[in-house]
């Protein structure tokens, strides 16, 4: 058997291998590879950069354990930057899975940036009903969410005072892994005029670039390398930077064993 | 007697899509509340699921099929989940908010991260320049997914822009046009049901 022809017969598991060791080295030996901030990420850092100080923001995080790898760093990012601005936040998930992974989020964004909750943020919990739910946060946000996620009824939060429906949020960001984001733009944009910013995972990203030179969104990050750039912006290294360097490798990898097959293919057609 | 179903379809369809366009409170507390009717319904759903989930597992156990254990433990991890829900809550420091964190959480990352190696054995044996189309496809996912990651701009400066230029125009270009023709072919079909032209979602009629 040629070379060509034991390439094109290579065994998966040395694939698997390549694989393993392209993510494990890079994890555990940073080099720090240099990432660029795109416009629509930082469209997104000065959407939020805008708000003045004591502005209200809802943060719908609509996504499950397995997209975490990508949404949870970017949450946290994005959080933090609000914390950092001194933005009064109000959190909701639409994802039954969802309270597992914003309350940790929360958490550590706040304990970063030295807030408290109930005092600068909220977390409502989990509501089912996508659609349902965005329209009738237009009408009463404490009609859907009569108490938080701990049982706090909404009138004894002090963020919350005053606060009852879309006209007094200021702005609207969507983290999400499904069409939770569709219904977004649908409801909070274009129905309510609330301006928008999605982040979403990197295979949804370009589904929503019309959105972003509609105006209907102000701002995109998109999957892990989205949410580096926003470290990036935000001066801090989290899981997005640290796993950029992974991806980057296995990227290498995938596109060098593609040209690797079809090179050993064109050699074996003209051999035979 | 179609008829009935027809004209509920027509009288539903038509009120939503006024409904939709009329900004008073009113009609959009009418519109929520149709919304909540959707979400009632999307529950049915879930309890016609676990019922078929329970039905076939239950089978393969009674058959003793191959690999009938591992339907006992799903039926086992089914029931004691939602009897622990219904019985202490879902919210933190509850056994169903444990399990999540210990249980589901991993499991979950661990088969979307196993995604990883599948996809870099199958983009090496199906990722083939066969024919021109082909050929365009391979070159410009190689370029995205050297261009799109830090290695990219460490290999040529110029890599984070092309592939910037390649989403902002062809691939914008592209996309514009599916959700213009998603979007005449959605209003197409939704005009077709409401009128009764479109009668499929009735079932076959005896």
């Amino acid at each position: 058997m040629s070379w060509m022809a034991r390439i094109l017969a290579i065994d998966r598991r040395v694939i698997f291998v390549l694989v393993g060791l392209g993510t494990a080295i890079p994890l555990l030996w940073p080099v720090n590879l240099p990432i660029t901030v795109t416009p629509r990420v930082e469209a997104a850092y000065q959407t939020i950069e805008a708000l003045p100080a004591g502005s209200t923001v809802l943060i719908s995080m609509d996504y499950e354990p397995d997209t975490m790898a990508e949404l949870q760093p970017m949450s946290i990012a994005v959080l933090r930057h609000c914390f950092r601005r001194n933005l009064k936040l109000i959190v909701i998930t639409l994802y039954p899975a969802g309270p597992g992974l914003v309350e940790p989020a929360l958490r550590l964004a706040a304990a970063a940036e030295g807030k408290e909750r109930n005092k600068d943020y909220a977390f409502l919990g989990y509501k089912s009903g996508f659609q349902a739910v965005m329209i009738a946060l237009g009408e009463s946000i404490r009609q859907q969410f009569p108490v938080d996620f701990y049982k706090t009824p909404l009138d004894s939060i002090p963020i919350l005072r005053g606060v009852n429906s879309y006209s007094k949020i200021d702005l609207v960001i969507n983290l999400t892994a499904s069409t939770a984001a569709d219904y977004w733009i649908q409801f909070a944009a274009s129905r309510y005029h609330k301006p928008l910013i999605l982040g979403v995972t990197a295979v949804m990203a370009t589904d929503y670039y019309p959105y972003l030179s509609s105006r209907q969104i102000l701002g995109l990050v998109g999957g892990m390398k989205g949410a580096a750039e926003y470290e990036k912006r935000m001066d801090i290294f989290g899981d997005a930077r640290r796993g950029m360097d992974a991806q980057s490798l296995v990227h290498v990898i995938i596109a060098g064993l593609v040209i690797l097959g079809n090179a050993a293919l064109l050699t074996t057609r003209k051999t035979a | 007697m179609r008829s009935g179903p027809v004209i509920l379809t027509f009288l539903v369809g038509t009120a939503l899509i006024a409904l939709f366009f009329i900004p008073h409170h009113k009609a959009q507390a009418i519109n929520a509340e149709l919304l909540v009717w959707a979400t009632v319904i999307y529950a049915f759903a879930l309890i016609l699921g676990s019922i078929s989930l329970w039905n076939t597992h239950a089978r393969k156990i009674r058959l003793k099929t191959e690999g009938w254990p591992y339907s006992l433990v799903t039926l086992f991890a089914l029931v004691v989940v939602t009897a622990l829900g219904v019985w202490q809550g879902v919210g933190e420091g509850t056994v169903v908010s444990r399990i999540y964190n210990m249980v589901n959480s991993p499991l979950a990352s661990t088969m979307f991260a196993l995604l990883a190696f599948f996809i870099a054995s199958a983009a090496f044996r199906a990722f083939r320049a066969r024919n021109v189309e082909a050929t365009l496809l391979l070159v410009t996912a190689v370029l995205m997914m050297i261009g799109r990651v830090s290695i990219g701009e460490f290999i040529w400066k110029g890599f984070p822009g092309f592939t910037e230029w390649l989403l902002d125009v062809p691939n914008l270009a592209a996309k514009r046009a599916i959700a213009i023709g998603v979007g005449l072919g959605a209003v197409s079909i939704g005009l077709k049901i409401i009128l009764g032209i479109e009668r499929g979602y009735l079932g076959r009629s005896r």
